[in-house]
């Protein structure tokens, strides 16, 4: 996974994204915060999702428990 | 005519001007990337023949250099070659290394062609194991705006690549077209009028500079 390092760490954007997420945002949101172009925020997202990061609904993405924990 | 024969006929194969970009999800040096993740930017999705090899390492650093100014224009770069992960990741370290100039766009693993297919790169009559240097200029609704193609033997033109958003911005942002050579700052052509009385108030209209009804320039 390209946001998840072997150890199981986050990489650092992974963590610059998920830091953002206490207040639900969009990718364009995240974009505003961060300056991260939207491909890699979406790739992040994605893959953040899968492990159980974040939660997205209606285009919202927050940050998750396991989420704050990895932080 | 049938309906049959007046249909549009949906291209196969391969992308085409205006239509929409065809989509993929593929490894990338920075994970896996859907083609859909860069909605909302321009893109410019180009091919090149093999890592480790000079003048892609040219063109390499030549996209690098002119990242910033495409970041400007609010348009993202990817490229693809028929390598694995790998070997981009070594080519890109390499260039770094012995160069001096850091590759930070993503870079796509086509090792089973699957992209270089759908988007027709590779040219066998040059070459049946390497993608030919094609650039897809992908609009931020995803549509193919603009297509290049090069030999293996010739490195491209940054200076036309920026050029070329430039203008397709320009078009998009006006409703004009831009005429040879172009650049930032010149005149754009008015698209010619529809009809006979359009034509007509052409000739009379204000703010533009027409050397006849269908040949209308004007400063932005």
């Amino acid at each position: 996974m390209a946001c998840i390092n072997a150890d199981g760490t986050l990489t650092s954007t992974a963590r610059r994204v998920l830091a953002t997420l206490e207040q639900p945002r969009t990718v364009e949101g995240i974009r505003d915060v961060t300056g991260q172009p939207l491909f890699h925020i979406r790739l992040s997202l994605r893959e953040m999702e899968a492990a159980g990061l974040v939660t997205g609904a209606d285009g919202s993405y927050t940050i998750t428990q396991a989420g704050r924990e990895k932080l | 005519m049938s309906d049959q024969q007046t249909a549009v006929q949906e291209p196969r194969g391969l992308p085409r001007l205006g239509m929409p970009a065809p989509q993929f999800e593929a490894p990338t040096t920075h994970g896996t990337i859907r083609l859909e993740d860069f909605k909302g930017s321009w893109l410019i999705l180009f091919s090149h023949p093999a890592d480790f090899t000079p003048v892609c390492t040219t063109e390499f650093m030549a996209f690098a250099a002119i990242r910033d100014q495409l970041r400007e224009l609010e348009c993202e770069l990817m490229g693809l070659s028929i390598d694995s992960v790998y070997a981009h990741i070594a080519w890109v370290r390499n260039i770094e290394e012995k160069m001096g100039v850091k590759i930070d766009f993503p870079v796509i693993a086509d090792l089973n062609k699957d992209v270089a297919t759908l988007y027709g790169m590779v040219s066998p009559g040059e070459s049946r194991t390497e993608t030919s240097r094609c650039v897809f200029v992908i609009d931020p609704q995803q549509i193919v705006r603009a297509m290049i193609y090069y030999p293996l033997t010739t490195g491209r033109n940054m200076d036309e690549i920026l050029r070329l958003i430039r203008a397709l911005r320009t078009t998009d942002a006006n409703g004009v077209a831009t005429p040879a050579n172009w650049q930032p700052g010149d005149k754009v052509i008015v698209p010619p009028p529809q009809t006979q009385e359009a034509a007509e108030e052409r000739m009379a209209a204000k703010g533009v500079e027409c050397t006849d009804w269908y040949f209308c320039k004007k400063a932005l």
